[in-house]
């Protein structure tokens, strides 16, 4: 029950945070809530099947694979294919989580799944159009050009700075 | 639009290994369920972080942040990138805006960085999967390149 408790306390803090706003700024607060509501949807509408797609992807896809392509061995052979892999699929960097964590589960060293989580976040074509179209063509590529060597070098920074602790709060097999 | 194709894809890869290896296929289901409800905490305290962040941080009020000029104001933009989080068709059009209205590109650019690779409402969600101090460096970090990307953009653009 108290595990249960300390699990939910962020959520419970926020929402107390919510009613405790109500009277301060009664259109903050149910502004706040609504926003949460519809956030709700979008995950869930996400959520469910990258668990899924997580789940086959432990269940069929041979560890010595992952390791090999993606493992200490791998270097910058293993890096382009991260970033590959990054810019590949779509979607917020929430759902990108659970995929970098089943890599990492199975051998992926820790450089290249910071790279893939940096790439997803920032590299996405549909993404660069909208930026090209919405600011100008030449600050869209000149932000690319300068952040793909900024993301290598940053995958490699953080695994030298936070070698392997990852709490298995969530289980990998 | 994504979600759908996800969905689908999904759908198909469930599909195919059930036609291959029902046991199999079987705890691999097992194993999504039971990721899924470890995952449950963070996921609603991420949706509470956003909705707060969003209704907080409404776009006019950003408009206005990028009226400061200046190292700080450059600073509190990068900051405030940080702190939340935009959905890519909410933020670009806004950047546009922001563009029209005459805010300087490297702030812009540092903005759109920290937006997209820094996000403090994702924190708790990627600590539970990869650590705290995995998290903390690796936003830190992402952080320090989203000023420096600013600053060289600010250099390079005419």
């Amino acid at each position: 029950m108290k595990k249960i408790w300390k699990k939910y306390r962020l959520v419970l803090a926020i929402l107390a945070l919510d009613l405790a706003l109500w009277p301060l700024a009664p259109d903050l607060a149910p502004k706040a809530l609504s926003n949460s509501w519809e956030f709700l949807g979008d995950i869930l509408k996400i959520v469910p099947p990258v668990m899924v797609l997580m789940g086959l992807f432990d269940a069929w896809v041979p560890r010595a694979l992952v390791e090999n392509h993606l493992g200490t061995g791998s270097g910058a052979r293993g890096a382009a294919l991260a970033m590959l892999l990054g810019t590949a699929a779509a979607g917020p960097l929430y759902a990108a989580f659970p995929i970098a964590v089943s890599l990492r589960g199975k051998g992926a060293r820790l450089a290249n799944i910071a790279i893939f989580l940096g790439t997803w976040a920032t590299i996405k074509i549909p993404m660069i159009l909208m930026e090209a179209s919405f600011i100008t063509p030449g600050f869209a590529l000149l932000r690319l050009g300068l952040t793909i060597p900024g993301i290598i070098v940053l995958g490699f920074l953080v695994e030298r700075l936070a070698p392997g602790e990852e709490k298995s709060e969530v289980p990998v097999t | 639009m994504f979600s759908l194709i996800l969905c689908a894809v999904a759908a198909l890869a469930l599909a195919l290994s059930w036609a291959k290896d029902r046991g199999r296929t079987r705890k691999a289901l097992l194993g999504s369920a039971r990721a899924m409800l470890n995952l449950t905490p963070s996921l609603l305290g991420m949706t509470g972080l956003v909705g707060l962040g969003l209704a907080l941080v409404p776009p006019d009020f950003l408009a206005n942040l990028f009226r400061h000029h200046g190292p700080a104001g450059f600073m509190l933009i990068t900051t405030v990138g940080a702190l939340i989080t935009m959905p890519a068709p909410v933020a670009f059009p806004l950047a546009g805006s922001l563009m029209k209205l005459g805010v300087s590109l490297s702030a812009l650019a540092a903005f759109i960085t920290t937006l997209t690779m820094v996000g403090v409402v994702t924190a708790p969600l990627e600590a539970a999967y990869f650590g705290k101090r995995f998290t903390l460096v690796r936003q830190s970090l992402s952080f320090g390149l989203a000023l420096l990307i600013g600053l060289l953009m600010g250099e390079l653009l005419p």
